[in-house]
C-alpha cells in the first residue's frame, strides 16, 4: 500500500497543503473583520449579509463553481477586463483552487468568528470604552484575544474545508495534474482509472489530517480549564 | 410536544411513498443506453426515432466519456446497451464476457480534428503549430478516461511534439467539455471529433483535421449487455441504429459509415 505514496500522490498532498494554507489565511484575513463587523456593529440589512455570506455552506459546491465561472471565467464578469489588462486567466491555474477554497471556506469563519465575538463580555468592551480606547485598540486588544478560541476553532475548520474543497475546484481549476490537481481531485481520478492503491494511501492521508484539524478545533473551543 | 411525533410520521411515510413509488413500474422502465460523449445530438433523435417506431419507450441515455461509462458498466451499473467511441472498451467487456454474444457491431466512424475560439487571435493551422510558444493552452479529453484523448496523444506522437505540448494540455471530462472550453475561449485550442465541433459554427472554427494514418481509426461498436433485463428491447434499439433512418441520422450530424469489417 505505501507504493501508492508516489510522486504524483505525494505533488496531490503538497498542493492541497499549500492551496489550504493560502486559502486559511486569507479566510481568516477577510473573514475576522467581517465576523466583528456583523457581532458588534448594528446596521441595516446586517442579516441580509450575514445570509448572503452563509451561502457557500448551504449552496452545493457544483452552483459555487458555476458562479465562480460566471464571474473568473475568460469572458466573466470580472475575468474578461482581468485578461485585457493582464492576458492572464485564473482558469486552470493553481490560484483558482484558492480562489474556490477560499469562497467555500468563508462562511465558517464568519460564522465562528460572529458567535465567539457576541460570546465576549460586554462589559469588559464598555469598561475598555469608558477608559479612552479607541474601538480599534480595543477590538486588537480586548476583544479578539478573548474570542481567540472562537476564531482558532474556525481557522481550523477552514482549513479542514479548504482542503476538502472538490466541486467548485474542479469546475474552475479543471484537473491537471502536477498543477492543480489536490488531494479530492487526484482520489477522482484514481478511482475513476481503476487505480485503488493510489486512493487508499490519500484518502488515509486525508483522513487523518481531517480528524486531527476537527479534533483540534474541538479542544480549542471548549472553554479553558 | 405531542404534534413532534406526528410530525415526524408524517414525514417519513411521505418519504416512504415517495421511495416506493417509482419501482411499482419497474416493469415499464425504459432501457438505459449507455453512449460516447460525441454520440449525444445524434443518438437523442434516434432514441425518439426508436420510440415512434418500434413502439418502446424512449431509451434512457447515459452519455460520458467511453472509460468512464465502461467503469460503470464493469462497476454493475444497469446498462442495456454500450456504445463506446473506440474499440478498446468494448474490447475489454467481449474480453470478460459481459457482452450479449452476436449482438456486437460497428456502426459509425468518425475523424478528430483541431479546433480554435472562433474569436481567436492566434494563428494555428495544424496540429504541428501546437507546439509553437504562442499556444499556452490546448484542451483535450483526459487519456485515461476517453478514446477522445487517447487519439489526440496518437496525433502527437506522430507529429512528433508530444514533450513540447505536454505542459499546455488541459485535461476534460469529455469531448463536449473541450468544446465548450474552446467556445468559451478559456483555452486556445482543443483537439475534439469532427461532429462535435459541428454542434457549435458559430463559436468554434476547425483549422485542420488530423492527416490521415496519424491516430488509430475512429470506430464506434455497440452491442447489448449480456446481464441487461430488456435483451429483446435492446437488439431492437441496435435495430434502428443499423437502419437506413438510424444512419442516415448519424451522416446528418457528421458521422461517416463504419469500415466494412465485422
Amino acid at each position: 500500500m505505501l507504493d501508492g505514496l508516489d510522486g504524483p500522490a505525494l505533488a496531490a498532498l503538497a498542493l492541497s497543503l499549500r492551496v489550504a494554507a493560502i486559502a486559511t489565511a486569507l479566510v481568516a484575513l477577510a473573514g475576522i473583520p467581517a465576523g466583528y463587523l456583523l457581532a458588534r456593529r448594528r446596521f441595516f440589512g446586517r442579516e441580509l449579509i450575514d445570509a448572503l455570506v452563509t451561502l457557500p455552506l448551504v449552496l452545493p459546491p457544483t452552483v459555487v463553481g458555476y458562479y465562480l465561472i460566471l464571474l473568473l471565467g475568460r469572458n466573466g464578469l470580472l475575468g474578461a477586463p482581468l485578461y485585457r489588462w493582464t492576458g492572464w486567466s485564473v482558469m486552470f491555474t493553481w490560484q483558482a483552487a484558492v480562489v474556490a477554497s477560499f469562497v467555500v471556506a468563508l462562511p465558517f469563519m464568519i460564522k465562528t468568528s460572529r458567535a465567539a465575538i457576541e460570546a465576549v463580555d460586554r462589559t469588559l468592551l464598555d469598561a475598555s470604552c469608558t477608559l479612552g480606547h479607541s474601538e480599534l485598540w480595543t477590538a486588537l486588544r480586548v476583544t479578539l484575544p478573548l474570542a481567540r478560541r472562537g476564531i482558532f476553532a474556525g481557522a481550523v475548520l477552514s482549513f479542514a474545508r479548504a482542503m476538502g474543497e472538490f466541486g467548485a475546484t474542479l469546475m474552475l481549476a479543471g484537473n491537471i495534474p502536477g498543477r492543480t490537481s489536490t488531494m479530492p481531485l487526484e482520489i477522482y481520478s484514481a478511482v475513476a482509472g481503476g487505480e485503488w492503491g493510489h486512493a487508499h494511501i490519500l484518502v488515509l492521508l486525508f483522513t487523518g489530517i481531517s480528524a486531527l484539524a476537527l479534533y483540534g478545533a474541538n479542544r480549542l473551543t471548549r472553554s479553558s480549564p | 410536544m405531542r404534534t413532534a411525533p406526528g410530525i415526524l410520521f408524517a414525514l417519513i411515510t411521505l418519504l416512504a411513498r415517495l421511495a416506493v413509488g417509482p419501482t411499482a413500474a419497474a416493469a415499464a422502465e425504459p432501457l438505459v443506453v449507455s453512449a460516447a460523449m460525441s454520440l449525444k445530438s445524434a443518438f437523442e433523435e434516434i432514441g425518439s426515432l426508436s420510440a415512434s417506431a418500434a413502439g418502446v419507450s424512449r431509451p434512457a441515455f447515459n452519455f460520458g466519456a467511453s472509460g468512464d461509462l465502461l467503469a460503470q458498466i464493469r462497476g454493475g451499473a444497469p446498462a442495456d446497451a454500450f456504445a463506446a467511441a473506440a474499440a478498446k472498451d468494448m474490447d475489454i467487456l467481449d474480453a470478460e464476457g459481459s457482452l450479449l454474444p452476436g449482438t456486437r457491431f460497428d456502426f459509425a466512424a468518425n475523424e478528430i480534428v483541431l479546433i480554435v475560439p472562433a474569436a481567436t487571435v492566434i494563428g494555428v493551422s495544424s496540429f504541428e503549430e501546437l507546439a509553437k510558444p504562442v499556444v499556452a493552452r490546448i484542451a483535450m479529453v483526459n487519456p485515461k478516461t476517453g478514446p477522445a484523448g487517447r487519439y489526440a496523444e496518437e496525433v502527437f506522437a506522430s507529429a512528433g511534439t508530444t514533450d513540447l505540448v505536454q505542459p499546455k494540455l488541459i485535461y476534460a471530462e469529455n469531448v463536449r467539455q473541450v468544446l465548450d472550453y474552446v467556445a468559451r475561449g478559456e483555452v486556445d485550442a482543443g483537439i475534439v471529433y469532427a461532429t462535435d465541433a459541428m454542434t457549435r459554427p458559430r463559436d468554434v472554427t476547425v483549422v485542420a483535421a488530423a492527416p490521415a494514418g496519424s491516430h488509430k481509426p475512429v470506430v464506434y461498436p455497440i452491442a447489448v449487455i449480456k446481464s441487461s433485463a430488456h435483451p429483446e428491447a435492446a437488439k431492437a434499439f441496435l435495430a434502428v441504429v443499423r437502419s437506413d433512418a438510424g444512419q442516415a441520422i448519424l451522416a446528418r450530424y457528421g458521422f461517416t459509415p463504419a469500415p466494412a469489417a465485422r
